[in-house]
């Protein structure tokens, strides 16, 4: 249980997806321009990863790890090399489901998510999430806290993100660093601060 | 006053719009305004009339800030001078120990004022560089984006010497300044405008960058060789016992202990602490809350314990003297830009700050100390902790008038 719950920490805050490993950045400075918005983008991020992480976990575990097929009668048969396009197989159509429950149940949700959400599905933090599982071994237990917890610290370096873009639509930034420069830089900066977690042994 | 006044006289009319040097009226207004009481007024529709301005504020942790700045240059010196007596030094190399042998004051640890002397020999170089350096950038901004300079630049250019060691090379406290003013500050337009403290930005890009002239434990003394740990390494090293054999709570209580200039006398920070609250710059709400936040997680951690780290058996009482908490929580925490805005919203803030540092120096064995980055953590939160309280207020309103 304690190695879940620090599994669970470092995933949201010492290997956070965004600001210490840079990834599923498009979205990250695409989306992070109101709160609310970055909010419900976060939280689909949280239920996107928290149930394709642990469904390619099961994917490999059953069919594409060496010797998964042994269950088949198959004990020789490796498919790892079908690794990248089977988890992005599974990404995209949990994606497409997801779109069309939202759609169906929560239509401010999927109106204010617009075409983010179809795009989560080509969002590197997506997929690395996947990959750092099967890099990690992680079990299908591990898969899952692993799947929330670094949705979940996806999640809050993007509100934290849109928190700080709303303060700075009060300032007065050069011409040339409008847009999309100067988020940049306050990407940077933000992940300088979150530099106080790195370090952390669990 | 009379002959400086009939100068800026005399200059005015060449810096207006029109004059030859209309460029370089930022700088004539910055004099001036410095100098002088504005003698503009507005006319006509109401207006909110209030003696407290931008200059006064930042003028007054100038001021508040005074006490620190005396501390740190004898500090410096102090721990210079008793680390060259236990050394059995009599003379130090370089052009400092030239300068202080041959104006007859000497290298007595216990003297006041060749300690203060000595101290300022280290201080001065870094203070004009940061001055210098960051005033270039300053100007320079103004001068093209057509801004007034403000004391904005004045607060950092003091804050940032003294967060640094005495024994940095000056190069890097002209990089870390460049970085701290422009990225840290410029960039968005300016002061009032950023969402990171200038100065600690610089510092921590400094930090992360050259952690060799920054931490450890070779660099907090200004003596070629010696190697004193600060107290907060000395507790992560050999916990406990350990601090309390070489200091004692009073040594770090009115900071003479190795660390960086500034931050090491938690008296003087308090003096300033209460000019800043007396005059009302500082908001009471974030220093409560940070000191209530540090003070409950540390005891917390203290009554848990902890085989293997040394950390956990650091009483609460230390941490609120040790490292650069009292610096940090008096000048750098209350910064009126980048900390919370709303009056709920601090408390939440100081609580934020006061948690982290605790978490980094106990639970992360990376950084012995942790002021610096849970300030700026705290700096990335604030925005969202403000949204969150502005919201709650519509909300309980909206409900209100139904």
């Amino acid at each position: 249980m304690e190695h879940l719950l620090s599994l669970f920490i470092k995933s949201v805050f010492i290997e956070n997806m965004a600001l210490a490993f840079f990834l599923g950045m498009c979205t990250f400075l695409a989306v992070s321009k109101k709160v609310e918005t970055a909010a419900g983008l976060g939280i689909s991020v949280v239920a996107v990863q928290a149930v394709t992480v642990p469904a390619n976990n099961l994917l490999y575990t059953f069919f594409l790890k060496e010797g998964a097929l042994s269950w088949a009668g198959m004990p020789e048969v490796d498919l790892g090399f079908l690794g990248f396009i089977s988890y992005i197989g599974v990404i995209a159509a949990i994606v497409q489901i997801l779109e069309m429950a939202l759609d169906k149940y929560f239509p401010p949700l999927y109106n204010a998510l617009g075409i983010f959400l179809p795009l989560i599905t080509v969002n590197c933090a997506i997929m690395a999430g996947s990959l750092f599982m099967v890099e990690r071994d992680y079990n299908f237990t591990e898969s899952v806290v692993y799947g929330v917890g670094s949705g979940a610290g996806w999640a809050l370096a993007i509100l934290l993100m849109a928190g700080v873009r709303e303060k700075l639509k009060y300032s007065d930034v050069p011409h040339g660093l409008r847009g999309l420069g100067i988020t940049f830089i306050t990407a940077g900066l933000m992940a300088m601060a979150f530099m106080s977690f790195s370090g952390i042994q669990l | 006053m009379k002959p400086l006044r009939n100068l800026l006289d005399a200059i005015h009319p060449h810096v207006v719009k029109g004059g030859k040097f209309e460029k370089l009226y930022a700088i004539y207004e910055m004099a001036d305004t410095f100098l002088f009481t504005l003698g503009k007024t507005t006319k006509g529709g109401t207006h909110v009339k209030d003696q407290l301005d931008l200059k006064r504020m930042m003028i007054s942790v100038v001021i508040a800030l005074q006490p620190v700045l005396i501390m740190a240059t004898y500090n410096t010196g102090l721990q210079a001078n008793r680390a060259l007596a236990r050394l059995g030094v009599v003379r130090p190399e370089g052009w400092r120990g030239s300068v202080l042998a041959n104006l007859g004051i000497g290298f007595d640890p216990d003297s006041i004022f060749a300690c203060i002397a000595h101290g300022l020999l280290w201080f001065m170089p870094i203070f004009l560089v940061v001055q210098l350096v960051g005033g270039f950038w300053e100007s320079n901004f103004a001068l093209i984006r057509g801004h007034e300079i403000n004391e904005g630049f004045l607060v950092t250019g003091f804050l940032f010497p003294l967060t640094l060691p005495p024994t940095i090379p000056l190069w890097q406290v002209a990089l870390g300044v460049s970085f701290g003013v422009v990225i840290g500050k410029e960039v968005f337009g300016g002061t009032g405008k950023n969402f990171l403290n200038p100065a600690l930005t610089g510092r921590a890009f400094l930090f992360f960058a050259y952690p060799a002239q920054i931490s450890g434990d070779a660099v907090w003394t200004a003596v070629d060789g010696f190697s004193g740990a600060t107290p907060l390494s000395l507790a992560a090293s050999s916990g406990y016992t350990g601090l309390t054999e070489a200091y004692s709570w009073f040594d770090a209580f009115v900071g003479t202990i190795p660390g960086s200039m500034g931050e090491t006398s938690t008296l003087a920070c308090l003096l300033g602490a209460g000019y800043l609250l007396l005059s009302g710059v500082a908001s009471w709400r974030i220093m409560l809350s940070v000191l209530v936040g540090t003070f409950v997680f540390s005891s917390i951690l203290y009554l848990i314990g902890s085989d293997t780290n040394p950390m956990f058996s650091v009483p609460p009482g230390w941490h609120l003297v040790l490292g650069g908490f009292a610096f940090g929580l008096v000048f750098m925490a209350t910064d009126p830009v980048s900390a919370s805005m709303t009056f709920r919203g601090q408390f939440v803030y100081g609580g934020f700050i006061g948690f982290i540092v605790v978490m980094v120096r106990v639970i992360n064995p990376a950084y012995p100390e942790g002021m610096m980055l849970a300030i700026l953590l705290g700096n990335t939160v604030a925005p969202l902790i403000d949204h969150y309280v502005v919201k709650a207020n519509i909300t309980r309103r909206k409900l209100r008038n139904v």
